[in-house]
């Protein structure tokens, strides 16, 4: 039987698909059972996705201006 | 080596020629191809979309090996005449995108060497070596269930949580305060999309190494947003 905590420790192992089918089956109905391991596995997840979002800095101007000089220079 | 009969009826041998690159890029990845041949004509819109595209994205990687934000600013600039250089030559074999990145990894590693930033990026080394549970033990009970559950979030998506100017600077702080392995792991994993392989192979760490430290930064980042929402 795994424990909320146990299932803390293996959630990445669980979401890259790096378990055997036996402790995917284990998770899996931890996860059926527990309301707060969905919610702790539901946080990883919006996590894991915000951090997919987040967005890079803009380019300052100016260097984006040398680098359009370069590339002319370049094409020359 | 091809034959064909030609018009004297005699075989006469056929140099073809080999696929050129843009025959390469246009089978593997036809936006690339597209995209290099209007380099190549010198279309300019084309290179400052690239730019525009790519630019914070390569900072943001080049800071994962160099101390400094001036040296990852020097490393960024450097990669984009090392890519006006080499474009010529772009076979196309992996993507664009993979190509310039790797231009970058390449880049900003041996400035961080010649800068003598000594950067540990295996798990089993480095200072957090030791156990680092992904949730305080104290919030279980003695036999592993929860004490102090995490909350619902119910109306929290990913989109959502970035709205918030505070809840990306939250995200970005506490990245950056995170020891060197996990901050490399979780930039090029979860920030960037790289997958596992590509990652061990830029950071020269095993496939498991890889997996602990993606785990201890990702644990870490949820509990830093887990105790910002429940302040607001």
């Amino acid at each position: 039987m795994l424990t909320c905590r146990q299932l803390t420790e293996v959630i990445t192992d669980y979401l890259e698909g790096r378990m055997s089918i036996m402790d995917r089956l284990r998770f899996r109905a931890h996860i059926g059972m527990c309301r707060h391991c969905r919610a702790y596995l539901a946080q990883m997840k919006h996590t894991i996705g915000a951090l997919g979002r987040l967005p890079p800095e803009t380019i300052p101007p100016d260097v984006r201006d040398q680098l359009l000089a370069r590339f002319r220079d370049w094409n020359r | 080596m091809y034959y064909r009969t030609g018009p004297d009826g005699r075989v006469v041998n056929v140099q073809l020629p080999a696929p050129d690159a843009a025959d390469t890029m246009r089978a593997t990845h036809p936006e690339d191809a597209a995209l290099v041949a209007r380099l190549l004509t010198g279309d300019e819109a084309a290179f400052r979309s690239l730019v525009e595209q790519y630019h914070g994205r390569l900072l943001r990687l080049a800071q994962v090996f160099v101390g400094d934000r001036a040296a990852a600013e020097e490393v960024v600039q450097d990669t984009w005449l090392a890519v006006l250089t080499g474009l010529r030559a772009f076979e196309g074999r992996s993507g664009l995108k993979t190509w310039i990145f790797s231009i970058l990894t390449n880049r900003a590693k041996t400035r961080g060497q010649r800068d003598k930033r000594v950067v540990t990026f295996s798990a089993l080394l480095g200072p957090h070596a030791r156990e680092e549970p992904p949730v305080p033990p104290s919030r279980f009970t003695a036999s592993g269930r929860w004490s102090e559950p995490p909350e619902q979030w119910d109306d929290v998506t990913p989109e959502r949580l970035l709205l918030q100017r505070e809840t990306r600077a939250l995200i970005d702080r506490t990245i950056a305060g995170l020891p060197d392995g996990q901050r490399a792991v979780v930039t090029l994993r979860d920030v960037e999309g790289l997958d596992a392989a590509e990652v061990c192979n830029i950071l020269e760490i095993s496939e498991t190494n890889q997996r602990v430290l993606l785990h201890r930064a990702r644990a870490r980042i949820r509990s830093a947003l887990e105790q910002h929402l429940r302040r607001r």
